[in-house]
């Protein structure tokens, strides 16, 4: 029980994978126009994440270490689809509208990241946990994003009236521009707060690093780390 | 004649108009991750062309004569795995045959298996149901769009590192900003403002 509970606080706040680590970065500035796309993709990604970590973990000690990159991306690329025909069968509005990123989940480094790094060591359920809480701390920050897009480019959230009437919508920030800006904002205010982040280390380890290792490791290398010098 | 005219029109519009890193989103760990200097990003830009234009062409044929619409749902899983084959497989001859060019592009190869922006061209052509010509056209422009974005992204960044930042701001906020504002000139390729 204290594993769950510290793996859901490791991955929402500690090592939130959008805020923190600064991974996954396509989904969270695509599809955050407004905070119910935001939701519901953190949702998908964290129903992924969760499973395949399962599985994966359940698998760890039958799936030999010179294949496991190709044995990972079935696996993920399995609960991709199955969540991809679900929301075509089921939410049909919502899948138009995030449209090309449901299938693109399989390329989210963060769910190949935490399969390598967590899942192919760990115990199934505190691997559970961890998915669970990763995902719920993606989740948590493509919200807000999307919300505060949302609200200063349309003046509604989730669908709601929120601003006065006299309030004239930035449509900007609804557009492509508006996501690099508020992501901008969000990790400016984190560094001004001293709270961690991934360019608050002098020596970055951003986004580059981890793609980079998580891109190596996806080309069927053992050598995983090598790709790092990629930047 | 009219040929010649849908190829540049295609592919203007799918690098500029629909630029694939700055109003579609795709790619994006590259395009931050590789831009600090104008000659790697010259170099991963290359090498997202060369492999973008051979999953794209070899996705089309398994899509079209083995999948089928009856297996349509499977696109996900083949894609990536032929990706992922596929970037391994350019090493390996990359390496044998051509070291001179292995040597300035082998390290972003591995990288380009994430990289968004080559499962996003295969799927959504796939989607579209574009004939092969199509596909070539829209897989070459997008990856020329990424060339460009990177290049001019690494250009600025070169010269933000002799800037004075504002504290909060150093590192990727700034990166940020300066995409963001790219952005809105790219979509004034769109003119919708």
């Amino acid at each position: 029980m204290k594993t769950a509970l510290e793996r859901l606080y490791n991955g929402i706040i500690k090592e939130n994978p959008t805020l923190v680590l600064m991974l996954g970065m396509c989904p969270t500035l695509a599809v955050t126009t407004s905070a119910m796309n935001g939701l519901s993709m953190g949702l998908s990604t964290c129903f992924v994440l969760m499973l395949s970590n399962l599985i994966i973990s359940l698998l760890r000690k039958f799936i030999p270490d010179s294949v496991r990159m190709p044995a990972y991306i079935v696996v993920i690329a399995s609960f991709v689809t199955i969540v991809e025909l679900l929301m075509q069968a089921y939410v049909r509005s919502l899948y138009a509208s995030l449209g090309l990123y449901i299938p693109l989940i399989v390329v989210n480094c963060i769910i190949m990241g935490r399969a390598e790094s967590y899942a192919s060591k760990n115990p199934p359920v505190a691997s559970f946990f961890d998915g669970l809480g990763m995902g719920l701390g993606f989740t948590l920050a493509l919200t807000i994003i999307g919300a505060i897009r949302e609200l200063l480019g349309a003046g509604t959230l989730f669908g709601f009236n929120i601003m006065p009437d006299s309030y004239e919508p930035v449509s900007i920030m609804i557009m492509a521009p508006g996501a690099f800006f508020v992501l901008a904002v969000l990790t400016a205010l984190q560094n001004k707060l001293g709270a961690p982040s991934a360019t608050n280390k002098k020596s970055s380890e951003s986004c580059a690093g981890n793609c980079a290792g998580c891109g190596a490791a996806c080309a069927f290398r053992t050598e995983a780390k090598e790709g790092g010098d990629g930047k | 004649m009219s040929a010649i005219t849908t190829l540049v029109v295609g592919i203007i519009s799918a690098a500029l108009v629909n630029n694939v890193v700055l109003s579609r989103f795709l790619g994006l760990c590259p395009f931050l991750g590789v831009s600090r200097k104008t000659s790697t990003a010259v170099g991963m830009g290359g090498a997202v062309i060369a492999v973008i234009t051979v999953s794209s062409c070899i996705t089309y044929f398994i899509n079209v004569y083995i999948l089928g619409e009856t297996y349509a749902y499977l696109r996900t899983i083949v894609f990536i795995l032929i990706i992922a084959g596929l970037v391994q497989c350019v090493e390996i001859i990359m390496k044998k045959t051509m070291p001179a060019l292995y040597k300035s592009l082998g390290v972003y190869l591995p990288l380009i298996t994430t990289n968004c922006s080559v499962l996003g061209v295969a799927i959504d052509s796939a989607q579209n149901s574009y004939n092969f010509a199509e596909t070539m056209i829209y897989s070459v422009g997008t990856a020329i769009g990424f060339l460009i974005a990177i290049v001019i992204m690494s250009g600025i960044r070169e010269r933000i590192e002799d800037n004075d930042v504002p504290e909060a701001f150093q590192g990727m906020p700034i990166v940020l900003v300066t995409a963001g504002l790219m952005a809105i000139a790219f979509v004034g390729f769109s003119g919708t403002m």
